[in-house]
């Protein structure tokens, strides 16, 4: 009696607690307003990827671009002093000026069909191949300290550091062919390594926030080069002019194709470069301890990684990427060194490792697609003169429209993704009403 | 259902076309159109001339801008067509000049010595095309034109005038940065006040540049104008009341102070010296203390090198603008000119002449002439 007193209670509370805790179970699954899970259509599985996103920004970014080539041609601008006379000629002059100019892009840097040979003809390729080496070497620099959590933005010093080492030993040492090219190298990758070193074991003994250290070392490594350019040991002989002398042949990266293409075997190296990254991010233990700490640095201090040790680790192989990409540009391109031998490769490998999503191969695509647009844009002046300034906004338009996915997504009416299937019919509830209002 | 275009975008663009309608609106009178083929004449739109610029830009209201000017007016006048490449950085010159040579450019003036080693290399790859250097005279090609100025001839006149000019026996000069085409400016003017001083035994001292030890002030660079006004203002403080800035729109700064102690002392006012173009014409404001300019005539030179090649007659004997040929020289007093003083302009003649005819030596190390 006792024992069926004491069960019969208690009994009844567990059957409804598991009744409860099924129907919430269930409920997210199959919730009252849905009649089971909804296969996305192909539509919105398309308007949804991220690549249509991406070619939403572009497409985007090119229409205000080309609203800009319009009203800054002069051909347009006297044309619309008589607009209400004869409008057809500004339209005509308008779509020439925007369609010349965006067609001169595309010849300048992917493909030239007025070129008399092949070689001509697929020039721009290579170009933009080589323009985009430095790139995509500072870019990965610049991905795996954000990786890590740093936002290294020292990469324009670590290049100038690369390039004034590796200058140095192109220029004033002379060494047999293979042994020349490899101390190059080294010495670029050293050059950069100390200065993101620096960042590195500043950051881990004194706390020192890195985006400070990043531009103070920029500014020191901006007049470092220009004070060391002079002194007698980097000038030319009987010359002032603040100009090294050309590196000697045995230090230069070796073209890929021959002398009529500017393409070194830098890009192959840049290549590489991509590969190993990967490999060390994704594979490595170094890779796991740097994400770990990139993503939480107390747990992983917690979990016995040494934080200090890694920014030093990270920053000196971001540094060391960035080098490279001092190397690729003395010994690969430019063969002399100069006050502006960076150019503003340090900076713009911020927006290509962000582009890129800080993944290797995302940044070798976007360090691509800038290389394209620094060599389109040099056909798009020369021979549209149109003005290279007109380019840069293009370019950073395309960046920020990228790096604002809702903005593109609101300007096309593109689905997110994230968003679930709820928000989809609030969406779709409103849109009428606003249909109506117009 | 998303859709790709609906209303909303539509109404973007519906927007979007008032936006440029009221724009254009704006823009317009109603002026009436002209005839179809309303161009000028284009006698020899066949030919092509081109120019690259170094990372100055066109717009450095220096040596680039003086260039583009001289393309602009071979333009103007023969109705060429034109191309032109400003560069961003050094790794643009390369594919700059090389996208020149592949656009069927007649000549390609690469300006200032950054672009040498690009234009010799492109130069060598391409004999049959031609090339003009604007202040570089390195290389020596039988198809590249060297265009340079031996400037420390018209800078030795305004050291001289200077020198005769100053009340308190104090004139002064800086530079950008320390490099051949600006220290040649300081040689040439510190010479003036020296040969003033040995001349009239009078000791006028010039501040900011020691002409045998080539030492001096310069502020870095060519963008600072804030540097440029405080160094002109130290150079004021010191008793200096003539200065000559020799840093492209650094200048500006320098003009800016003078104007702000004029300001302070109506009664003996400072005065600068400008370099390059004619300060007078085109400084924003304080014409009014511009003694007189050391002008370097480049947008001349260009369009004759354009109308040589133009008409066959390419040569790369080397451009050299002095006093004698007018390459170089000073600017009209203007406003200043009551208060140079009658004999002051006769010795200023004379002395042209004879620095034409060498009977004047001005030695800089900077100087093209003294090169060869």
């Amino acid at each position: 009696m006792s024992s069926s007193e004491s069960q019969q209670p208690v009994a009844p509370p567990v059957d409804g607690a598991g009744a409860a805790s099924e129907g919430a179970a269930a409920a997210p699954v199959t919730p009252p307003w849905a009649s089971g899970p909804e296969k996305p259509s192909l539509a919105y599985r398309f308007t949804s990827s991220p690549l249509v996103l991406s070619v939403a920004a572009l497409i985007a970014a090119l229409v205000v671009g080309g609203l800009l080539i319009v009203f800054t041609d002069q051909r347009v601008l006297t044309r619309m002093n008589y607009f209400f006379n004869r409008p057809s000629d500004t339209f005509e002059a308008a779509w020439k000026a925007a369609s010349s100019a965006y067609v001169a892009l595309f010849e300048g840097a992917i493909f030239d069909p007025h070129g008399e040979d092949w070689t001509q003809r697929i020039y721009p390729l290579t170009e933009t191949l080589t323009i985009a080496t430095p790139l995509i070497f500072a870019g990965l620099g610049v991905a795996i300290s954000f990786r890590s959590g740093l936002f290294n933005i020292g990469a324009q010093g670590q290049i100038i550091l690369g390039a004034i080492v590796a200058g140095y030993i192109g220029f004033s040492w002379h060494l047999p062919v293979a042994i020349h090219l490899i101390l190059v190298i080294v010495g670029g990758m050293l050059g950069g390594a100390v200065w993101g070193g620096l960042v590195g074991l500043l950051k881990a003994k004194t706390g020192a926030h890195e985006v400070i250290l990043c531009i103070m070392l920029n500014y020191v490594a901006l007049n470092l080069v220009l004070y060391v350019l002079t002194t007698p040991g980097f000038q030319r002989e009987g010359s002032t002019n603040p100009i090294s002398p050309q590196i000697d042949r045995s230090a230069q990266l070796p073209r890929l194709f021959g002398d009529s293409f500017r393409l070194h075997w830098g890009f192959v190296l840049a290549i590489l470069a991509v590969l190993l990254v990967s490999w060390m991010i994704n594979r490595s233990t170094v890779g796991f301890r740097l994400r770990a700490v990139g993503s939480n640095p107390e747990a992983s201090k917690t979990a016995g990684i040494n934080v200090t040790a890694g920014y030093i680790v990270v920053m000196v192989m971001a540094g060391g990427l960035s080098g490279m990409a001092g190397v690729s540009q003395i010994s690969g391109t430019e063969k002399v060194l100069t006050g502006d031998v960076a150019a503003s490769f340090g900076f713009d490998a911020i927006t290509v490792a962000l582009l890129g999503r800080s993944k290797p191969w995302g940044t070798f695509w976007a360090g691509l697609l800038y290389g394209a647009f620094r060599a389109g844009g040099v056909a798009m002046q020369t021979n549209t003169g149109t003005n290279i300034n007109i380019v840069l906004v293009v370019q950073s338009l395309i960046v920020l429209f990228i790096a604002a996915p809702p903005l593109v997504r609101a300007i096309f009416r593109l689905p997110d993704p994230s968003k679930t299937g709820r928000d989809k019919k609030a969406r779709k509830a409103s849109a009428p009403k606003a249909g109506a209002a117009q | 259902m998303p859709v790709l275009f609906p209303q909303g975008l539509r109404r973007t663009l519906v927007t979007g076309g008032a936006i440029i309608s009221a724009s254009a609106l704006l823009l317009t009178g109603c002026a009436p159109a002209p005839d179809e083929d309303a161009d000028i004449a284009q006698d020899r739109s066949d030919y092509t001339g081109c120019i690259v610029s170094d990372s100055g830009g066109f717009d450095d209201r220096s040596f680039n801008q003086n260039s583009y000017e001289g393309l602009l007016k071979a333009k103007d006048d023969y109705g060429i067509e034109t191309k032109q490449a400003e560069s961003q950085a050094i790794t643009d010159y390369e594919p700059n000049v090389s996208s020149m040579v592949r656009g069927g450019c007649g000549l390609t003036v690469t300006v200032g010595f950054n672009l040498s080693d690009v234009t010799k290399s492109t130069a060598e790859a391409h004999p049959d095309k031609h090339f003009a250097t604007v202040d570089d005279d390195s290389i020596d090609l039988p198809n590249v034109r060297p265009i340079v100025y031996d400037t420390s001839q018209a800078a030795f006149l305004a050291g001289y005038l200077a020198a005769g000019s100053t009340k308190t026996g104090k004139v002064a000069t800086f530079g950008g940065q320390e490099i051949p085409t600006v220290t040649i400016f300081m040689d040439g003017f510190a010479e003036g006040v020296n040969y003033y001083n040995q001349q009239k035994g009078k000791d006028v001292s010039l501040l900011g540049w020691d002409v045998d030890k080539q030492t001096g002030s310069f502020t870095g660079d060519f963008e600072d104008t804030g540097k440029g006004k405080t160094t002109t203002q130290n150079f004021l403080n010191e008793g200096a009341d003539i200065v000559m800035p020799v840093a492209g729109p650094v200048g500006n700064g320098a003009m800016d102070a003078v104007n702000g102690f004029n300001t302070d002392e109506p009664k003996n006012p400072a005065r600068i010296i400008w370099v390059d173009s004619d300060g007078y014409e085109t400084l924003a404001g304080g014409q009014e203390y511009v003694l007189t300019s050391v002008i370097k005539k480049m947008g001349d030179a260009v369009e004759d090198a354009y109308v040589a090649d133009m008409d066959g007659k390419f040569t790369n004997e080397p451009y050299i603008g002095d006093l004698a040929n007018d390459g170089v020289g000073l600017a009209p007093f203007h406003d200043q000119s009551g208060n140079v003083s009658d004999d002051m302009k006769d010795e200023l003649k004379d002395l042209k002449t004879r620095i034409s005819n060498g009977e004047v030596p001005v030695e800089s190390k900077a100087s093209p002439v003294k090169k060869q």
